[in-house]
Parts: structure tokens; sequence; C-alpha cells
């Protein structure tokens, strides 16, 4: 009697694991169109894309410049350590650190390209209200960085 | 043409075996995971606690960040708060593994103060659209 209760429970507890990894399976699925396109953008991206084309972009004001390193952040997208040869180049070429920083930090806190999957999958005002704020805030942890540099060091 | 779909082939391979691990996380949180546990220790009453834990859940995870939306979707559902969505998403941002590349390239002093401020400033961005949840200006479901 016991080992027949036993075995049931096993029985049930393999059930619903099976059950856990279906239903992990197809929320997947169901957000993998999405995810499709936006690796497909990536793609796209990667290729027409090159970093002169994104030295080319910056002015040589520093406050002008930080605007455009956070939209450019924004708008690229790629493996961080791009966005930190990217950002070594630009200082190399006289870009403004504040620039650089907005740069980096808007590179893997702000996602246009990811936007369309987080607003189908998380919710588009959710979507957009963050990625709005992690704009403004790469400005703002970029020009508070490097003021608090300049007094450190 | 033929460029853009190689890349997006090596893309794909490369966040394979990330789309497997957030799968497996997936079942297996669904399977041990109730929206009792999640709304303690991620939910409204998490406090402290669940603001820490979203930070290092967002510095520990790894891969692309999309691939990361449904789980969240998921534990969403099962009670975890919208503002600590948020940090989690901003903190995947600090990469222990690439901090020595970024140090190659600003230095330690650079790098040390940049992720005090992002952390910091990941809370702030967590609050903020917290509140603009409450308020009712930030949908919580699709």
């Amino acid at each position: 009697m016991d080992k027949n209760s036993n075995d049931k429970k096993i029985e049930n507890r393999i059930g619903f694991l099976a059950i856990s990894f279906y239903k992990a399976f197809k929320s997947f699925i169901s957000a993998f169109p999405v995810l499709l396109g936006v690796i497909l953008l990536l793609g796209l991206f990667k290729t027409f894309v090159s970093p002169q084309m994104i030295t080319s972009v910056f002015t040589g004001e520093p406050l002008r410049d930080t605007l455009i390193g956070s939209s450019l952040g924004s708008i690229l997208t790629g493996n961080p350590i791009t966005s930190y040869v990217i950002g070594g180049e630009l200082l190399k070429d006289g870009v403004s650190l504040f620039a650089v920083t907005a740069f980096i930090v808007a590179w893997v806190t702000v996602g246009i390209v990811q936007l369309p999957a987080e607003a189908a999958i998380l919710g588009k005002r959710f979507a957009v209200v963050r990625n709005g704020f992690s704009f403004l805030f790469a400005i703002l942890v970029s020009i508070a960085t490097v003021l608090t540099i300049e007094v450190v060091i | 043409m033929y460029r853009s779909l190689q890349s997006v082939l090596a893309i794909f391979v490369q966040i394979l075996p990330v789309l497997i691990l957030v799968i497996i996380i997936m079942g297996f949180s669904n399977y041990f995971l109730k929206p009792k546990t999640v709304s303690e220790h991620l939910g409204v009453e998490s406090g402290v606690k669940g603001w820490i834990l979203a930070i290092a859940m967002g510095i520990l995870s790894h891969g692309s960040i999309y691939v990361w939306y449904p789980f969240l979707k998921n534990l969403r559902e099962y009670g975890m708060r919208n503002g600590l969505i948020t940090v989690f998403l901003y903190n995947r941002a600090i990469k222990i593994p690439l901090l020595p590349v970024m140090i190659f390239y600003f230095g330690p002093v650079f790098v040390v103060i940049l992720l005090v401020y992002m952390i910091m400033v990941s809370v702030v961005e967590g609050k903020i659209v917290e509140m603009l949840v409450h308020r009712g200006l930030v949908e919580l479901n699709v």
C-alpha cells in the first residue's frame, strides 16, 4: 500500500515536471517569432554598420557628442566588448569621455532593436518607459562618472 | 544579403546555448517556484532583499537580453514587481567576465565608479517605473 502511494507520488511529480517544461517550451515558442525578428535585425546591423561609420558621426563638441553617444548606443547593439573597442577608438580620436561613457552605457541599457520584442512580451508602455529612462540615465551616468573621476584623480 | 544571413546564423548559434538554458531555468522555475515564493522574494513585500536579489540576478544572468524576456514575463505572472524587472534588465549591462576588457580600455577607477553609478541608477529607474505602474501610467499586461 505504502509502495503504491510512493509510486503514485513519484509519477505525479514526473508528470508535473513534464507539464512545467511543456509550459516553459510553449511560452518560449510563442515569443520566438518576435525574437527571430530581433535576430534578423541584428544580422542587418552587423553587416551594414561599421565602426568607421560610427566614429564619423561625432562632432567634437562635448555636450552634443554626449547626446549623440547616448543615441548611437541606443540604436546600435551587440556584444558589449564591441562597444568598449569602439569607445576606446573614439577616445583616441579625441571624442570626449562624456560622449564615450554615454555611448557604452546606452549600448547595454537601451535597446531600440530589441524594443519590439520587449514590448510584445513585457508590455508596450513598460518597454517604452524603461528604454526612455535608460536613455536619459545614460547621459546622467556619463556626466556623474566623468565628474567624479575628475574629483578623484 | 548573404553576409547578413551568415551574421544571423552566427548570432543564432551564439545564443542557442543560452536559449536552451533559459528554457531549462523556466521549466524548473515552473516546477519549483510557487506564486507565493516569488511574491515573497520578488513581490511587493520583498523589500530591500528583493532589490538586492534583482540586481544580483541581472548581473549573474548571461546571454542576450531579449532571451530573458519570456522568463521575466513568467516571473511577473507569479508576482514579481515591475520595478524589480526593470532593475534586472538594467543590471544585465554589468557583466563580470567582461570587466577585465573594460578595465583594459578605460582603467579600473573609471570602471568602479561607472558600475557604482549604474547599480544606483538601476534602483532609481526601478522605483520610477514602479511609481508609474502604481499610478496606472504603465500597463501591467500586454
